[in-house]
């Protein structure tokens, strides 16, 4: 900055909200004083707060000033952050917030992205009539604690410490160096968390006939160390993303031209039925694209449970010469089923499917009266031949030969064009094992 | 980015990511979830290399909260989820809808409620995206049909988004999202990329300044020369807390204002309207491809339908819809709901003209001859 220096970081004019003798006003008071040591350009600062009384806190200054949800000011904080790096932003947020949004205190710890966090953590919510909150130490009365508080506290430094927190300081608004140690905080390239302990003169000090001895002996008697408690070094985060990103590369497209021919003259729907792990979806991703390098439409649609190695895998593959608009397929012309779990998942499919059908399935499947023209195969020994985890695809080539519907060089030219050199050598031994494989023309 | 001429074969998901891109998005945020989950991966992939963010948040709520911090330091913005994240956004789309902040919002959608199929398609979040957070403030919508509409309509998300200072829905489908179809996205025509509106130079600055109770406020981004606020809290022009209910009835005024007198800027549709029909036939999404489907078909028979196509929901299209239904004996609405969008066709329709669904929330597609048949096309 040039010109005088900042003599406040407040707006002028302005009386603060707070109860008599709440901490929040101390609190304030010390973050100006910090702000005005570290001279900064008002503009470029961002104060973003949480809810409760310290929620108010924001409009008092001459910064940027963001108040967010409940418990989520760690969340916009990060957004900003992340987004424009150059910008200062604390974070005030009271002991509610911290219950409330736990998660977020602790992947900011995590994280290490620059942040500063002052908690202004008076052991109950002022806002909202005194109830307690994580911080309520035991025996404590709030509203919400008759007889006294049963739930032990948590120290908020030592879980940032644990979630890899790089700066931890614990004091009062009686220290006469807080302005200081916040400033500390805001230097520090990191994650840096200001517990600060303070009065709430509305509800938690009278209920529980504290002054500000007593107060400053809870502190001593809560068994927390107080005073600057981690100090470490360790990667910012937004620097290291920057970092990170230099080696990530753009994605490669996979652009497909048109080079065969198709007598095609219908819409065809070819279902292929297997189980989780035989490549069934990336098969007849290989048939889609030959389709397309022969000159048709294609749409492909998966379904599989929720479990990811084991269950079923199901694709329906649609191939036209004119525009596809339904993308499932109720009447299929070609269906394939390659494992006992496809053929559970196939049953009632089967018994319902057209004279029309294509069936292919393994001459051990015990399957269902259906009107499909069945065509058995051999699958155990295509899968030998072909390579287990190519069997969806040499049961595509299979039907392919069978149907005509394509030229099976499109499907060598999808293997090669869009598939990396090793799969693609066991794809293309899978598809001449395929085309192969259905011997016997006539129906059962 | 080099610019891609040519066909390719890819999901929804991956169109929605690149359309993003496309439209000038430099920070993505999301929590893994089917079937959205590929655009995190997508924007993990995409953004890095153009020296933009893409973050996978420690939960949904981080997530748009993220975005809207993000947003509002001056990137654009998106997040992507499926129903159970958009319950968790609901909260954050109320900050962002006062906050007047720009951000696409993509949400999958899957069989719910809760947790429900999580790989299987519906469309059971339609009412859920107008309604979608407390105060019942109006939200823009827009619902893919295609691969080739997900890159359109999430392109377009951004510049309304943009344009009205507002969150935008894009409401996709696991059958949209998680299909694939071929597309030549270089081809696809779009408008050129907005931006939000800026003070003039010099002017005083305020963040919800505005002088017409429809205007979209300017807006300077936080670290832009202004110290500027924003707030979750009921405010006035300038971002400062308000109890005056004179100036908290001008707010929430605007805040409708600014969309409702945008529907017809923002109504995109297609429509295949036939002199002397007695039905019509309302649809959005993948089940408007399986309608028109059905429209050929009962035409073919001789009888005498409309078609109309919703890629835009909210605001509802209303001129477009009474348009539609002008002179029609009956409307048909198949929805993969219960009858979602139904009601604000019926509402619209003119007295006497019958409404109703052809509905199937079973996870599966509805089928051309099943609406035709239920429909009675």
């Amino acid at each position: 900055m040039n010109a005088a220096a900042v003599q406040s970081y407040m707006r002028s004019g302005q009386t603060l909200p707070f109860c008599p003798g709440c901490g929040h006003e101390r609190l304030l008071r010390d973050l100006d004083k910090a702000l005005v040591r570290l001279q900064l350009d008002p503009k470029t600062v961002v104060i973003v707060t949480d809810i409760g009384c310290i929620g108010l806190s924001d409009q008092y200054f001459a910064t940027n000033g963001f108040h967010g949800l409940h418990g989520r000011s760690l969340t916009y904080a990060t957004g900003i952050k992340l987004a424009r790096p150059e910008l200062t932003v604390v974070v005030l947020m009271g002991d509610g917030g911290c219950g409330i949004g736990g998660a977020h205190l602790l992947n900011a710890a995590r994280r290490n992205l620059d942040l500063t966090l002052i908690v202004a953590n008076n052991f109950n919510y002022g806002m909202t009539g005194g109830q307690h909150s994580v911080t309520t130490p035991l025996g404590g009365h709030t509203a919400t604690t008759p007889g006294g508080n049963t739930e032990g506290p948590i120290d908020l430094c030592a879980v940032a410490e644990a979630a890899g927190a790089s700066w931890v300081y614990r004091g009062t608004t009686y220290d006469s160096d807080l302005a200081e140690r916040i400033a500390q905080g805001m230097r520090h390239a990191g994650f840096a968390l200001l517990d600060v302990w303070e009065l709430c003169t509305a509800y938690y000090t009278p209920r529980n006939d504290m002054n500000k001895r007593e107060f400053m002996d809870l502190l001593s008697s809560s068994g927390m160390p107080s005073g600057l408690l981690v100090e470490k070094q360790r990667p910012e985060f937004a620097a290291s993303y920057g970092e990170r990103s230099k080696a990530v590369a753009p994605p490669q497209r996979m652009v497909i031209e048109r080079a065969f021919a198709s007598s095609l003259d219908r819409q065809i729907g070819i279902v292929i039925a297997g189980s989780a792990g035989q490549k069934v979806k990336s098969a007849a991703t290989m048939l889609a694209r030959a389709g397309v390098l022969s000159g048709l439409d294609a749409t492909q649609k998966d379904d599989y449970p929720i479990t990811v190695m084991t269950g079923h895998s199901l694709s329906e593959v649609n191939l036209s010469r004119k525009r596809i608009e339904y993308t499932a397929i109720d009447d299929p012309d070609y269906f394939a089923v390659i494992s006992e779990e496809g053929l559970k998942k196939s049953r009632q499919w089967i018994s319902r499917l057209s004279a029309s059908c294509n069936l292919y399935v393994d001459h051990s499947f015990q399957i269902p009266d259906t009107r499909a023209r069945v065509r058995r195969l051999g699958l155990s020994q295509l899968s030998k031949e072909a390579g287990k985890l190519s069997l969806s695809v040499a049961m595509v080539a299979a039907m392919v030969a069978d149907g005509k519907f394509i030229d099976p060089q499109a499907l060598e030219k999808s293997i090669t064009s869009f598939q990396s050199p090793k799969v693609a050598e066991a794809n293309l031994k899978a598809v001449r094992s395929g085309l192969g494989a259905i011997q016997e023309r006539s129906p059962e | 980015m080099e610019a891609v001429v040519g066909l390719e074969f890819i999901e929804g998901n991956e169109a929605i990511a690149r359309a993003a891109v496309k439209a000038g998005c430099r920070f993505f945020a999301g929590y893994p979830i089917t079937p959205a989950s590929t655009i995190l991966s997508n924007m993990l992939e995409l953004l890095p290399p153009l020296g933009g963010i893409a973050m996978q948040a420690e939960d949904e709520i981080a997530a748009i909260g993220f975005c809207i911090g993000a947003s509002m330091a001056g990137s654009k913005a998106m997040t992507a989820t499926s129903g159970p994240g958009i319950s968790l956004y609901s909260e954050n789309i109320g900050l962002a809808i006062i906050g007047e902040t720009p951000l696409v919002i993509v949400d999958v959608q899957r069989q719910g409620p809760a947790t429900g199929s999580a790989t299987k398609g519906a469309d059971g979040d339609i009412q859920f995206a107008r309604w979608v957070t407390s105060g019942g403030l109006p939200t823009i919508a827009l619902c893919p049909a295609t691969v080739a509409e997900a890159y359109e309509l999430t392109y377009r998300a951004f510049n309304l988004a943009e344009t009205y200072r507002t969150p935008v829905f894009v409401l996709s489908n696991k059958e949209v999202s998680m299909t694939c179809e071929v597309v030549d996205l270089d081809a696809i025509e779009l408008p050129p990329p907005a931006a939000r509106p800026r003070p003039l130079q010099g002017a005083e600055y305020s963040p919800h300044q505005f002088r017409r109770i429809e205007e979209v406020p300017p807006l300077v981004d936080i670290g832009d020369g202004h110290a500027t606020r924003y707030t979750t809290s009921t405010h006035n022009k300038a971002g400062y807390l308000t109890a005056d209910p004179a100036v908290i009835e001008e707010m929430i005024e605007h805040y409708a204002a600014k969309i409702e007198s945008a529907a017809s800027d923002i109504a995109l549709y297609r429509q295949d309207l036939q002199e002397g029909a007695e039905t019509v036939v309302v649809s959005y999404g993948v089940t408007s491809r399986a309608a028109g489907l059905a429209v050929h078909r009962a035409r073919d028979k001789g009888h005498r339908v409309s078609s109309l196509v919703l890629q835009t929901l909210y605001p509802v299209p209303e001129r477009v819809l009474r348009r539609a239904m002008q002179g029609v004996r009956r409307v048909v609405v198949p929805e993969m709901n219960l009858g979602q969008y139904r009601y604000e066709v019926e509402r619209l329709a003119p007295a006497g003209v019958m409404v109703s669904g052809v509905n199937r929330m079973d996870t599966t597609l509805l089928a051309p001859a099943e609406i035709e048949l239920r429909g009675q096309l």
